[in-house]
């Protein structure tokens, strides 16, 4: 693990720009947020293949469906809370329903946004992207899965949710055999006594917090679902045979989210206890990202902690 | 093309006949005269688009593009129906000729807009037609879509609002008025034409106008009558979503038939 740190949303902005070199179809969509979403990065380098749409996330989803269906493939570009949330509907039946090749670049999800508050953290987004039919939805866990996940996005022929965060956080990908395979969950580290199936920022922090309880003698492996739909039924289920329990975690709602997509599976194929790591039906509030992370129990420590315990 | 619309929802049981006869002759004027569209190429990238934004509208949507040979008459009947490709609502993975899915109101306009964006940027001449209901002006995103519609010049779109002023509860204006809609459109940067939708010598002025303007999108106010040609229909507020029954249907043909409605 390298020591270099990159919110996922940078990643977004300049895989945007070396993806326009290899695709001049694609056109980038933001709605006043270009700064913070990143898609600026993109706007500097092509204005001509940006459009600021305005404060507006529902006609903006509307917009991306109908240029989809003239022969360019827009990348649209919110916060998470507006895109999965307040433009739901439009998601839903002008992208989701005639299944249009969109591709929506959801930044600042989940409590990580910090200062901003409950109001602008998305916990929610995955619960409600995933009950679209065909929505393929993507959580990438650094910088290199975020940029491998743009390519992947645009080489899949649909609609395709991708999350990104605001916080800057580790490189854990940096391995010469890294390759994103859509649908595919990863394994990160091998264990017997439990497996944590991770996703997103908490990826690199469940990593952290299998490496201290293997110090203590716990031998706890860590999954990283990065595509969380199509979920890789096939990885859950033989790590639940293999260690019996199973630890979700995400900077999301334990509701709905990969918590909930894992019990699915787990419930009709290969029964098990599962303990959800994620923010238990509340909301967020101000502070700073990393403290917030830390309150809500989402760090290495926090994860060590629940996991440790669960394990007893 | 009436005729079509009352045999689709009389066979469907369900259906929305009062909007679909308000705006049957300028469906039937874009499709006949002014779009630049061919049924055996549906998918052609150059060709203009339509947008039902007032999805409820589709059997006369449908009429349309069986009259055209999108899709062939005798489906029509088929309208609703389990086994149907004619959705409720336009589904345009199942329909030929059909360029947007609609049904959620509000949202068809902003998918105009996208497409007329994209010509824009791609440099292409084709030209978006979209059609709401003057209900449909109620919902928010309308106006978002206009407000970027008109901010950026997009003059290759023509919106026109079929203004019945009838809702399902009762009259736009009782409801939750959207009048004055010429000026509304006009505050938000766009090129306003008020017409009689039943008239076609304005409606053909008023898209020959909408082509020649510049720089400005343009807004048809074609002022309509709710279930326009059958008497039992006109202005009445219960025609918004029910299907004739028999004896209706019978009538209703035979007081389209005097006027010399044909059918596809």
């Amino acid at each position: 693990m390298t020591t270099v740190k990159t919110a996922t949303r940078e990643s977004y902005g300049n895989a945007l720009v070396e993806l326009y070199k290899k695709h001049d179809d694609i056109i980038v969509m933001d709605a006043d947020l270009a700064a913070a979403t990143k898609t600026g990065i993109f706007k500097k380098a092509y204005p001509e293949r940006h459009i600021d749409c305005g404060i507006a996330e529902a006609n903006m989803m509307g917009m991306a469906a109908g240029i989809s269906t003239t022969g360019l493939v827009p990348f649209v570009s919110t916060f998470a809370m507006f895109a999965a949330g307040r433009a739901f509907e439009q998601v839903r039946n002008s992208i989701g329903y005639p299944h249009l090749n969109v591709k929506i670049g959801a930044t600042h999800a989940g409590i990580s946004v910090g200062e901003d508050g409950a109001t602008h953290q998305c916990n929610e987004d995955i619960a409600l992207m995933r009950t679209i039919p065909g929505m393929v939805i993507i959580n990438p866990s650094d910088d290199i899965e975020a940029r491998a996940a743009v390519t992947a996005a645009y080489d899949h022929d649909g609609p395709v949710y991708m999350r990104f965060g605001r916080l800057a956080i580790p490189v854990i990908n940096d391995r010469a055999d890294y390759k994103f395979e859509l649908g595919k969950g990863v394994t990160l580290r091998e264990g017997t006594d439990a497996t944590i199936i991770a996703t997103g920022l908490c990826t690199g922090a469940s990593l952290e917090a299998a490496e201290k309880m293997a110090q203590r003698g716990l031998d706890v492996g860590v999954i990283n679902i990065h595509t969380i739909k199509p979920i890789d039924k096939e990885i859950i289920v033989k790590a639940a045979e293999k260690t019996k329990k199973i630890i979700t975690v995400e900077e999301h709602s334990v509701i709905g989210g990969l918590g909930g997509a894992v019990c699915e599976v787990l419930s009709e194929n290969c029964p098990s206890t599962v303990l959800r790591i994620g923010v238990n039906d509340c909301f967020g509030h101000s502070g700073p990202a990393t403290a917030l992370l830390h309150e809500f129990g989402l760090d290495a420590e926090g994860i060590d902690n629940k996991v440790s315990s669960f394990l007893k | 093309m009436r005729k079509n619309i009352i045999t689709a929802t009389f066979n469907a049981k369900s259906g929305h006949p009062g909007g679909s006869l308000s705006a049957a002759d300028i469906l039937s004027y874009l499709y006949f005269e002014e779009m630049n569209v061919d049924s055996k190429a549906p998918h052609d990238e150059n060709r203009d688009r339509f947008v039902l934004s007032k999805g409820h509208a589709a059997p006369a949507l449908y009429s349309v593009l069986a009259l055209k040979g999108y899709i062939p008459a005798k489906d029509l009947k088929t309208l609703r129906h389990i086994d149907s490709y004619l959705q409720g609502h336009p589904d345009m993975k199942h329909t030929p000729g059909v360029d947007m899915s609609t049904g959620s109101l509000g949202q068809g306009i902003s998918a105009a807009v996208g497409m007329a964006l994209s010509a824009k940027v791609q440099n292409k001449s084709f030209r978006i037609y979209a059609m709401l209901g003057d209900g449909e002006l109620q919902e928010g995103q309308v106006w978002e879509a206009s407000m970027f519609a008109g901010s950026h010049g997009l003059d290759n779109l023509t919106v026109v609002v079929d203004n019945n002023n009838l809702q399902i509860d009762g009259t736009v204006r009782e409801i939750c008025s959207p009048y004055p809609i010429g000026e509304k459109f006009r505050a938000f940067n766009f090129h306003v034409i008020n017409i009689d939708a039943h008239d076609f010598d304005q409606i053909r002025a008023a898209f020959k106008e909408a082509k020649s303007s510049k720089g400005k999108p343009t807004a048809i106010i074609a002022k309509s009558i709710k279930g326009k040609g059958v008497s039992f229909m006109e202005n009445a507020v219960g025609w918004h979503g029910k299907a004739p029954n028999e004896e209706q249907y019978k009538q209703a043909m035979q007081e389209l038939e005097k006027n010399g409605e044909v059918s596809a």
